[in-house]
């Protein structure tokens, strides 16, 4: 943009060396506060903040600027408090570094167009910075156990020992433990058998009545869609009571049939929902010219439609097996102890007896959850531009 | 058919202005676009068919099965048949236990219970009710067998030893009229061949029990010299002779043997639960439900110590608003910020909002736990930076607060979602318009973005209410005794006290209000509209 080049630098005794000193104040806060003396720490980090940002501004560039802060704060930090002290140096150098440099080249104001006021400016950046801690919320809890899940100690909080690098405190053996419990394995066996099959079900009903019902002239179309779409509304609580009372009756509570139908049950809303919202941009006349061509309605199903619709069969698919592969209330309730499932097994763990396996289980699942994500997004990318709706 | 032969006649030249427009087969038009109509119609139908079916058995049927559970109380006037009738006439106002013939129908009934292990249920099953029930039938199955009705079975027999051979009473019993005459030794003897056919035993061969005689006892008490001399069915003189005789045996009292075992038989509160749940359907649960009783004298509170549900579903409900409120605080900020990127980058940031969504939900449960306990990651870092002593750590789980934290972050993408798909939609350019109209920043947002963003946080928040009203595995975890919501409560009366009853009549209330908001998310946003992402 044209707006970058006429960037002005602001002032560095007015404004970037300040912010910096206070942003130095807040580091030295929290330190100083936890070994003893805030004041002392909110003092030295002004101090700091300020130091940093008159060197780095006045004698050095850009990229060789940030790497000397990170450098000289990391060395700092092994002097002081070893390894520990070194990790914590290099993430403070790194933030200062970058921040003196985006306060100076004025890129502070990029979201905001050129006429506003300094306090828009700030505004816009509070808003940023909230918007971050925000995604920090979401991601955060989901990362943290991942390297706990390392935890050489049977504890579910990082050791001294973890926090000092120190190889000792890490180790394998949660997950040596999954894959050698006979419960642990047991349970991923029954989840690997339950939850393809519920998907498969799901999957091949499920696709068969959405294209029904993206026909233009479907009776009770509304009341169709309504009943088709409860299980996912339905308390899963209630559906799992429901199920154990109805299954109990007809003999299928605690079997895998039981399961697997239970489970098909909940997924189908998912199928239902993606597979509908594929077929809503789908050329009919294709159907039409294949069946011009002389092609019977099975071909054109499986060589016309089918292709086209199938990125949406298969991220309702993975809905299906995620709903089936995560579900534990109804399996507790449907399911007997034959019928354990990793989540279940999870379950028990957190309630029960404690064990940080749990942690080892709920980073592979975390692993496989970050794969099913990246398939279904680049299914719905490929959908999408198969449909011509997007243009990337 | 008639019609049609007239339609499909070949139209003359002169008629085509005039008749009604055909099709290329000669059917007429309107017809024939008719039939494939309905054709399309069937086929789409047919297509549905095997999942609606699917669904109706698997899913739909489970929860009519349970509203069904909800009001059902078939088990008294199963277990206890003869006692319900007998009971009817009782009033319980009088404040007077009932008479004798209440406790004789109780006695054949227990004695059949005892044989086949069903009153220890009805027991349970009482006890919901009144306290002490269960003990009380318990009690009384162990002594029934110990009663002194032995007296009728020796009087009887010593007056005629064939009264103690099986196929005296099977002649007898065979007779209609020998039942007419005999109505509660008839019933009672056919709980004797249910007992007998129960323990695989022949009917021929076993020894009539006590109980037999009792009722014979008082049905030839009973009868009126008329009805005996009209008798002409088998074994009549025996009949007539026991019955000439019966005035000599000393009667006895079974209230009195009643009494013995527990004198709570006396209690009418009692035998007024169980004439007030008699019938075959009972509002009973419900009432529980809402920490009300059915009592004999109508319809009470429940005991102030045992007042829990109303203020479960309370807690439920301001947790779940509390939930959906931190939600659209935390979720509206973040929806804003992805809608005003562009594509590109708001794409990778979605992927932040989708990744919590995919993870287990048992995975982020048990980070929370991990984040939040005493020892845990929080407590560690506040430690550390002398926020709060080591001595002095935040209890932050197993409390409301554990529970709404943890939800708010499992449900975050569910508001989200919604959110970010309405804001979508509305053009940048509007904001920019107020603002060159002279708008303050805040007034543009709140008069002309938030208006539109509002079916948004609509949807949103149905939704995350709906799930969050329901939630059982986080509440369950993380909830501790205060935390815990509705569902964990019906967990618990399926799993551990087994009242199935009181859980399926949870249960559909909870149903009742989840379906009001689903219909109404069905109202504004559309089923069909749900976005996955």
């Amino acid at each position: 943009m044209a707006l970058v080049e006429t960037r002005t630098h602001p002032d560095l005794m007015r404004f970037t060396m300040p912010v910096t000193a206070l942003a130095g104040g807040v580091f030295g806060f929290v330190l100083g506060s936890s070994f003893g003396s805030a004041t002392l720490g909110v003092l030295a980090g002004l101090a700091v903040g300020a130091v940093t940002a008159f060197v780095l501004q006045s004698f050095l560039q850009r990229k060789q600027g940030r790497l000397a802060a990170a450098i000289v704060f990391a060395l700092a930090g092994f002097l002081i408090a070893g390894a520990k002290g070194a990790v914590g140096g290099l993430i403070g150098g790194l933030v200062l570094g970058w921040l003196v440099y985006w306060l100076d080249s004025g890129r502070y104001r990029e979201g905001v167009p050129t006429y506003a006021t300094p306090g828009q400016v700030l505004w816009h950046n509070s808003f940023l910075f909230i918007c971050g801690l925000i995604f920090f919320f979401l991601i955060a809890p989901i990362m943290v156990i991942i390297p706990l899940s390392f935890n050489a100690e049977n504890f579910f909080t990082f050791t001294p020992k973890m926090l000092a690098f120190d190889p000792e405190g890490y180790s394998l053996k949660h997950y040596r433990d999954f894959f050698s419990n006979p419960d642990w394995q047991q349970a991923l066996k029954n989840s690997v058998r339950i939850a393809p099959a519920a998907t498969l079900l799901s999957v091949s009903l499920g696709t068969l009545a959405a294209i029904g019902l993206s026909q233009s002239h479907v009776p009770f179309r509304r009341a169709i869609m309504a009943v088709l779409i409860s299980p996912m509304i339905v308390p899963l609580i209630i559906s799992a009571a429901g199920m154990y009372f109805f299954y109990s009756r007809l003999g299928l509570q605690g079997t895998y049939v039981g399961v697997v139908l239970a489970h098909a049950a909940l997924g189908i809303p998912f199928v239902i929902i993606t597979v509908t919202a594929t077929l809503v941009g789908f050329d009919k006349s294709l159907t039409r010219a294949a069946a011009n061509m002389g092609a019977d309605p099975v071909t054109t199903f499986f060589r016309v439609q089918m292709p086209l619709i199938l990125p949406g069969v298969i991220s309702g698919g993975l809905f299906a097996f995620i709903t089936s592969f995560d579900e534990v209330v109804v399996v507790l309730f449907v399911g007997s102890a034959g019928q354990k499932t990793l989540p279940w097994q999870m379950f028990i763990g957190l309630r029960e007896q404690i064990s940080p396996t749990i942690l080892a289980v709920a980073t592979i699942l975390v692993v496989i959850s970050i794969a099913l994500l990246t398939t279904v997004e680049l299914l719905r990318r490929r959908s999408e531009r198969l449909r011509g709706m997007s243009p990337g | 058919m008639a019609e049609a032969t007239a339609d499909t006649a070949t139209p003359t030249p002169g008629s085509v202005a005039t008749g009604p427009m055909l099709a290329a087969d000669g059917v007429p038009l309107k017809r024939s676009l008719a039939r494939a109509l309905r054709r399309e119609k069937l086929r789409a139908l047919a297509l549905i068919a095997p999942l609606l079916i699917f669904i109706l058995v698997s899913f739909i049927a489970p929860i009519v099965d349970m509203l069904f559970r909800s009001v059902e109380n078939e088990i008294v006037s199963e277990t206890l048949p003869r006692t319900v009738v007998a009971l009817k006439d009782w009033d319980y106002e009088s404040g007077e236990g009932p008479g004798e013939d209440v406790y004789a129908a109780l006695y054949v009934d227990l004695v059949e219970a005892e044989e086949m292990k069903t009153h220890t249920r009805l027991g349970s099953r009482l006890n919901y009710e009144m306290t002490g029930i269960s003990s009380l039938f318990r009690k009384t199955g162990r002594g029934i067998g110990r009663m002194d009705t032995d007296a009728y079975t020796k009087a009887i027999t010593t007056l005629d030893a064939a009264w103690n051979e099986p196929a005296t009473w099977i002649a007898v019993m065979d007779d209609d009229s020998a039942r007419a005459l005999l109505p509660e030794t008839a019933s009672a003897w056919s709980s004797w061949t249910r007992i007998v056919a129960a323990n695989n035993d022949d009917i021929a061969k076993e020894e009539p029990g006590d109980f037999l005689f009792t009722t014979l006892y008082r049905d030839l008490s009973a009868a009126t010299p008329d009805a005996l001399a009209g008798y002409e069915g088998p074994e009549a003189a025996r009949v007539r002779e026991a019955a000439a005789r019966i005035g000599s045996i000393e009667p006895v009292s079974l209230r009195e043997q009643f009494l013995d075992i527990d004198k709570d038989w006396s209690d009418v509160q009692v035998w007024g639960t169980i004439q007030a749940f008699s019938p075959k359907y009972t509002p009973g649960y419900f009432l529980s439900a809402v920490d009300l009783q059915e009592t004999p004298s109508g319809i009470e509170q429940q005991p102030d110590d045992q007042k829990i549900y109303r203020l479960l579903f309370k807690r439920t409900m301001f947790m779940s608003l509390a939930i959906m409120f931190s939600c659209i605080l935390l979720g509206y900020p973040v929806a804003f910020l992805l809608s005003s990127l562009p594509l590109r980058t708001s794409n990778v940031l979605l992927i932040l909002v989708l990744l919590p969504f995919w993870t287990s939900l048992l995975v982020r449960t048990s980070a929370w736990k991990v984040l939040l306990q005493q020892q845990g990651v929080i407590n560690d870092v506040l430690v550390w930076m002398g926020v709060v002593a080591d001595n002095d750590r935040l209890v932050m789980i197993n409390n409301q607060f554990g529970t709404i934290v943890a939800m708010t972050h499992i449900l975050l993408p569910f508001m989200i979602l919604p959110l970010y798909s309405v804001m979508k939609t509305i053009p940048p350019t509007y904001l920019r318009a107020a603002k060159s109209l002279g708008a303050t920043n805040w007034t543009a947002f709140w008069r002309v973005y938030f208006p539109q963003s509002v079916p948004g946080i609509g949807a949103g928040c149905i939704l995350v209410f709906i799930l969050s009203i329901g939630y059982y595995i986080t509440p369950e975890l993380v909830g501790g005794t205060t935390g815990t919501f509705i569902s964990n409560r019906i967990a618990y009366h399926i799993s551990s006290s087994l009242n199935w009853g009181l859980a399926a009549a949870l249960g559909t209330i909870l149903l009742v209000l989840v379906l009001a908001l689903y219909w109404v998310y069905d109202r504004i946003v559309g089923i069909d509209n749900v976005n996955l992402g």
